[in-house]
């Protein structure tokens, strides 16, 4: 079943608010390999500026999952997960995120292509704090393969 | 640990310049560690039996984890994780990691584009395993100001 083209330009409503815990940080820092002391140690992120400790730059692919997951349940979307490959991904910063940020992702469809039997969905979440300021915007594009 | 916060000299940067290099070791653990860490429990990334099933090679790496170790020796070269405003890349072969052996990852951090008046650098990454690129056009826009 090919994806839903109708899906293009398609907006979804706010995820529920992710809070931004310091041993998440320091957990998923560890998983990515990130040594700097300002991902871990509070103290140096202080002396850098921060208020507090500062995730590495694919953080934002935690809060991000909760709204492919919303576009992947979407009924219409005709979105086989078992299918599905992950084409490229881009995050775009106006400023790091840092434990203690509540952050709300909100999902749009930036575009739907059919490439011989597999579809390419480009999904856009756009990632703001509790003052609704602009964090981080995460680009992904899925392949979704077709039947070989 | 690496020493935080010393950030380079924008002047003194030259396009074509090697910034950082790294080997990274993947073991399976690495794989789990990754999992619980990002919540993407996808069972081709610690089962071989659910990958042979779906005409995988073997256990793949996150791509993600990929993307996110290969940023490291630049976050580690700017002095702070922050400098780094953006991020891309494209996913074009998988890692397949050996529940014995692991895999070796291979990193080049090379400065791609400077912008003097941003006082920005595009470092341009070569990940390699086995010899063969994995990640495509990926480029880390570093803020030097």
């Amino acid at each position: 079943m090919p994806v839903n083209p109708e899906l293009q330009g398609r907006e979804f409503p706010p995820a529920a608010p992710y809070l931004v815990g310091r041993e998440k940080v320091r957990e998923f820092a560890r998983a990515v390999f990130a040594t700097s002391p300002i991902n871990h140690d509070v103290e140096a992120a202080r002396a850098a500026g921060h208020a507090d400790v500062v995730a590495p730059p694919t953080f934002a692919v935690v809060v991000q999952e909760h709204t492919l997951a919303q576009l992947l349940a979407e009924p219409d979307a005709g979105i086989d997960f078992s299918r599905v490959v992950h084409g490229d991904q881009r995050f775009t910063s106006s400023r790091a995120i840092v434990a203690g940020d509540e952050l709300t992702a909100r999902l749009t469809v930036s575009s739907v292509k059919t490439l011989g039997a597999h579809s390419m969905v480009t999904a856009e979440s756009v990632i703001s704090d509790a003052a609704g300021e602009h964090v981080v915007t995460a680009i992904s594009t899925l392949v979704v393969r077709g039947d070989d | 640990m690496t020493q935080a916060n010393q950030t380079p000299d924008f002047d003194a940067l030259a396009v074509g310049e090697v910034v950082a290099e790294r080997h990274v070791h993947l073991t399976r653990d690495a794989l789990v560690r990754y999992a619980g860490a990002s919540g993407d429990f996808n069972p081709i990334h610690y089962r071989d039996d659910v990958a042979a099933s779906v005409g995988l090679p073997g256990v793949l790496a996150h791509g993600m984890l990929t993307m996110g170790l290969a940023v490291q020796p630049v976050v580690d070269w700017a002095g702070d994780p922050a400098r780094v405003a953006d991020y891309q890349v494209r996913f074009t072969r998988p890692v397949v990691v050996d529940p014995e052996q692991g895999a070796d990852v291979a990193i080049s951090a090379k400065i791609g584009q400077l912008d003097a008046e941003a006082r920005t650098a595009r470092v341009d990454l070569t990940v390699t395993f086995e010899g063969a690129t994995v990640l495509g056009k990926a480029q880390v826009r570093v803020v030097l100001a």
